[in-house]
């Protein structure tokens, strides 16, 4: 049988094949930064290529085919797919006639990461552009050849024809098939008017399904070399305090000693094992007897909130219009609460799994990061190389949701291969993925919100706490010791207007943000749609609270406070959808064992708009909810692919439903408890609700982005349905039997 | 130590170096190459690593080579050519109901988990031709999936016992794509 990759060596990209097997010319020279139309900042240099060629973006093959060079991966999101869309509907193209290939570095363009839901919206401006630019050009060759004015030339699959007289035709294969443009990207042709769009805007099936589902897909964690050992890496169960890192007191090789051909690497506090048999490396880092200084530096879950309220944080005024304490004041109806948000972790289905290949002056990785040219410096600040001579290849993973332990895994592939002087793949364990894991960070949301008699909101005030995102790597804290590190400034998502307010019409308003210094917490990361679970169980929770005070319908109320017709819209789409009724004031009637609860709530991430509605089932004398049905709606602009969106909408229900009911990282003041899938569980099939996606299209506006804007509204939502159902509200999620029961006993008592 | 053990999987008699202790998963995705078992906890919480031996769905992480013996192991490679011998066809179908039907669905995303589901949902209509939702999500839930595709899991494999009842036509469907 072949081995999935059979040769070391990166395809260089030939632009006139997409392929071959070249080895990547490693030039050091300085790199410019320049600024791309679409206001992205574009790193240009010689160790990537140059976005300002069209060659960077587009070949036109024999066959009159098209490979497009897309700076972004396939997450199982769809991306792919809806780029090669945007690109097929500029050249006129069918989708069968369009491919891209493998991202890596060296080669292909880099757009930054594929991150914040942003690939369509940030990267398909200049794949879009490109291909308009690449039809312009070939309808000027065209014309030359036809001797046919280009106004009054036709394209039609890529072929091009005379309006008047259709026989006179040639392929874009014909005119520059397996030869470069050698044209600059000027980024000033003109596109097509929406009108005209026959792939854009259509369910195209997603290209990645069919090899999926035939289990022909090569998965990062599939990738096999000749010669290569298998890496595990050694650590304490779970993670402590992000500043300790770990330490190593001393290692007992011994202990392994009946496990041939296991060799022990060690780099500071950085420990691995590696062994030709695979088997062999998981059982060695088992055994490996390592003591490590593990101090009780953590508040532990119990405390982790009065910690973090507690503690001396760097405060950002957000925004402060008009005079909230007086709008309090006057305000016929004040709601002051405090919400707590816990740590939830990415945890990968497939533990992260990366390759290295390090020779003295050069290496060569291949993992599943969100960013090519990110992971390419993590790497070679670990081997000590300069970035161009480290390249880096990726395979998808299973779903990451934002930045979980993959170029942990690179680096410590990297390390491990460096030291061994052989190719090393590093598969980590669900142990080490759980219990290493960056964690979308616990928050503690204080919300005040005054309504006047016409339950119009006058005043809305909001203090957040959190930590930032970690940057240190942990391979790279033990084997280097580069010490720990967080983002700085608004690099981590934090308190922000249109996350937590900008929906409504708010005429006295003031946000806070407390920075927690992270030394003593978990690390953190973006968790899809970062914080915005946190900010919409608060925000959308006392939200619901005041339309009570006024006497008001929860949908009802929401309208009156809105008037951006974006958030009317998904608004009236999901409420319509749902058939929403108003929902009856008195709650004390029901008393079987089964309560009944719908509730409604609106969320964000970065741009577009999204609103849910929930219905659930609670049973009072176990205080278990069933989520039965979710309905969610978003506008994204313009929707390249609706099927794509609305299988991203079912997935983001689901994952609501299982971030609200079940899932939260524990830890003792040592180390992360949470360490597999049941001292963290998530939702099953017997607990999944049906779901209703529900996109709202507008194919003249830009598009907007769609991976993550359901998570919020939904997860509130759920907890809005609890209180219609029970009259309960719980300031802390998740919504576990173990917090539901006692709030329903105390409710009742 | 290793020693040289032979065992059937899919429909092939492989002889393998293995340690007896060594779980099914590493023999399989190691020495055999297959990609369709794969590591996901190593600990039977997941399913990723599912394989049918003798139809019955096994988690390969936990199950020792040793454990295995005469009985014949299938993997998400073989299921075409299973489910060919379970329907008495003459030879096998590029994709079983089960996988077409996750296509038709468009019920994938990251698909790491769709090994377990396939094998899982294979085994359950090879007893159960038409389950009900209840017996479907019962059957399944000790699968897990990250992406939320669970809905959509459910709806394909309605849908593939759908097709098991119109066999013929889809096997004729099959003939006429060429495939």
């Amino acid at each position: 049988m072949k081995p999935a990759v059979a040769t070391l060596k990166f395809p260089r990209r030939d632009l006139l094949k997409a392929g071959g097997a070249l080895l990547i010319g490693f030039a050091i020279r300085d790199t410019a930064r320049g600024k791309g139309p679409e206001g992205v900042a574009m790193v240009t240099g010689p160790d990537q290529p140059d976005p300002n060629r069209l060659d960077t973006w587009i070949a036109i093959h024999a066959d009159n085919t098209a490979t497009i060079f897309i700076g972004f991966v396939e997450l199982g999101q769809g991306c792919t797919t809806a780029l090669l869309q945007m690109a097929a509907e500029e050249l006129d193209l069918s989708m069968s006639q369009v491919k891209s290939i493998r991202l890596e570095s060296h080669t292909m363009p880099n757009q930054g990461g594929t991150v914040a839901s942003a690939a369509i919206a940030r990267g398909g401006p200049r794949i879009r552009s490109a291909a308009a630019e690449a039809r312009q050009a070939l309808l000027k060759m065209a014309s030359q050849k036809l001797d046919v004015p280009v106004d009054r030339l036709t394209v039609d699959q890529g072929v091009v024809s005379g309006a008047e007289n259709p026989r006179k035709s040639i392929t874009y294969g014909q005119l520059v098939g397996d030869k470069p443009f050698n044209l600059p990207y000027t980024g000033g042709a003109p596109l097509k008017s929406f009108r005209d769009y026959k792939v854009v805007g259509q369910r195209i099936p997603r290209l990645d399904i069919p090899e999926k589902a035939a289990g022909k897909y090569v998965h990062m964690q599939h990738v096999r070399v000749p010669g290569m050992l298998h890496g595990r890496i050694v650590r304490p169960a779970g993670q402590g305090a992000y500043g300790d890192g770990a330490r190593v007191l001393s290692v007992d090789e011994a202990s392994i000693a009946d496990i041939r051909g296991v060799r022990v690497i060690r780099k500071r506090d950085f420990i691995g094992v590696v062994a030709t048999n695979e088997w062999d490396a998981v059982r060695a880092a088992r055994q490996l007897k390592v003591s490590w200084d593990r101090p009780a530096a953590l508040p532990g879950t119990a405390g982790l909130y009065d910690q973090m309220r507690a503690a001396k944080t760097t405060d950002r005024i957000v925004i402060d219009n008009g005079d909230a304490a007086a709008a309090f004041a006057s305000s016929s109806h004040v709601v002051s609460l405090t919400y707590r948000c816990p740590y939830q972790v990415h945890a990968p289905f497939g533990p992260n799994c990366a390759f290295a290949d390090v020779k003295p002056d050069s290496a060569q990785v291949m993992c599943s990061t969100q960013n090519i040219y990110e992971t390419r410096r993590k790497v070679a600040q670990v081997l000590g190389l300069a970035v161009e001579k480290v390249a880096v290849r990726y395979y998808e993973g299973s779903g990451t949701y934002g930045r979980s332990c993959y170029d942990d895994a690179a680096q410590a592939a990297a390390i491990l291969s460096q030291a061994a002087g052989q190719p090393v793949r590093v598969q980590f364990m669900r142990w080490d993925e759980h219990g290493w894991g960056n964690h979308g960070p616990a928050h503690v949301g204080e919300i005040r919100v005054g309504i006047d008699g016409a339950g119009k909101i006058t005043a809305y005030e909001y203090h957040g706490w959190q930590h930032q995102w970690n940057v240190t790597e942990t391979s790279e804290q033990l084997a280097v010791g580069t010490p720990a590190a967080e983002s700085s400034g608004t690099g981590s998502q934090q308190v922000s207007n249109f996350n937590l307010a900008a929906m409504y019409t708010i005429p006295n308003l003031r946000l806070v943000n407390h920075r927690v210094d992270g030394a003593r917490y978990l690390k953190g990361s973006n968790l899809r749609s970062p914080l915005d679970v946190s900010f919409s169980f608060a925000q959308q929770q006392t939200i619901d609270e005041l339309a009570v005070l006024a006497g008001l319908d929860p949908y009802e109320f929401r309208r009156r406070n809105i008037k951006d017709e974006h958030w009317l819209g998904v608004l009236d789409a999901v409420a319509q959808t749902a058939k929403w009724t108003p929902r009856p004031r008195d709650r004390s009637q029901a008393r079987g064992r089964v309560a009944n609860g719908r509730g409604i709530a609106l969320g964000t991430h970065t741009a577009s708009y999204a609103a849910a509605v929930a219905d659930i089932e609670v049973d009072r004398e176990t205080g278990k909810i069933v989520v039965r049905h979710l309905y969610g709606a978003i506008d994204a602009g313009l929707c390249v692919n609706p099927g794509c969106l609305e299988n991203q909408i079912s997935g983001m229900l689901v994952q609501a439903a299982s971030r609200m009911l079940k899932e939260e990282v524990t830890f003792s003041t040592t180390a992360v408890t949470s360490l597999d899938w049941n001292s963290y569980p998530i939702l099953r099939f017997e607990e999944c609700p049906e779901v209703t996606p529900i996109v709202v299209q507008h194919l003249d506006q830009k598009p907007s982005g769609g991976g993550e804007e359901m998570m919020g509204p939904a997860t509130a939502a759920i907890a809005n349905a609890l209180f219609d159902a029970t009259g309960v509200r719980l300031r802390e999620y998740p919504l576990t039997p173990a917090r539901v029961l006692p709030a329903l006993q105390r409710s009742t008592a | 130590m290793s020693t040289s053990v032979r065992i059937r999987v899919n429909e092939e008699t492989r002889t393998v170096s293995a340690a007896p202790d060594t779980p099914l998963l590493y023999v399989l995705s190691g020495e055999l190459q297959l990609n369709g078992p794969r590591f996901g906890c190593g600990l039977a919480q997941c399913g990723s690593c599912s394989v049918l031996v003798d139809g019955v769905e096994t988690r390969s992480c936990v199950t020792p080579l040793s454990a295995i013996g005469n009985r014949v192991v299938t993997t998400l490679e073989g299921l075409p050519a299973w489910y060919a011998r379970q329907h008495k066809l003459r030879k096998p179908l590029t994709l079983t109901p089960v996988q077409q039907a996750f296509i038709d669905e468009q019920a994938i995303q990251c698909g790491y988990c769709y090994n377990g589901m396939t094998i899982k949902a294979s085994e359950l209509l090879s007893r159960t031709p038409q389950p009900s939702e209840a017996q479907i999500r019962s059957a399944m839930n000790g699968h897990l999936c990250r992406c939320g595709t669970y809905p959509r899991i459910i709806k394909a494999i309605q849908r593939a016992a759908q097709v098991s009842v119109h066999e013929d036509s889809f096997v004729r469907q099959e003939k006429e794509a060429g495939r």
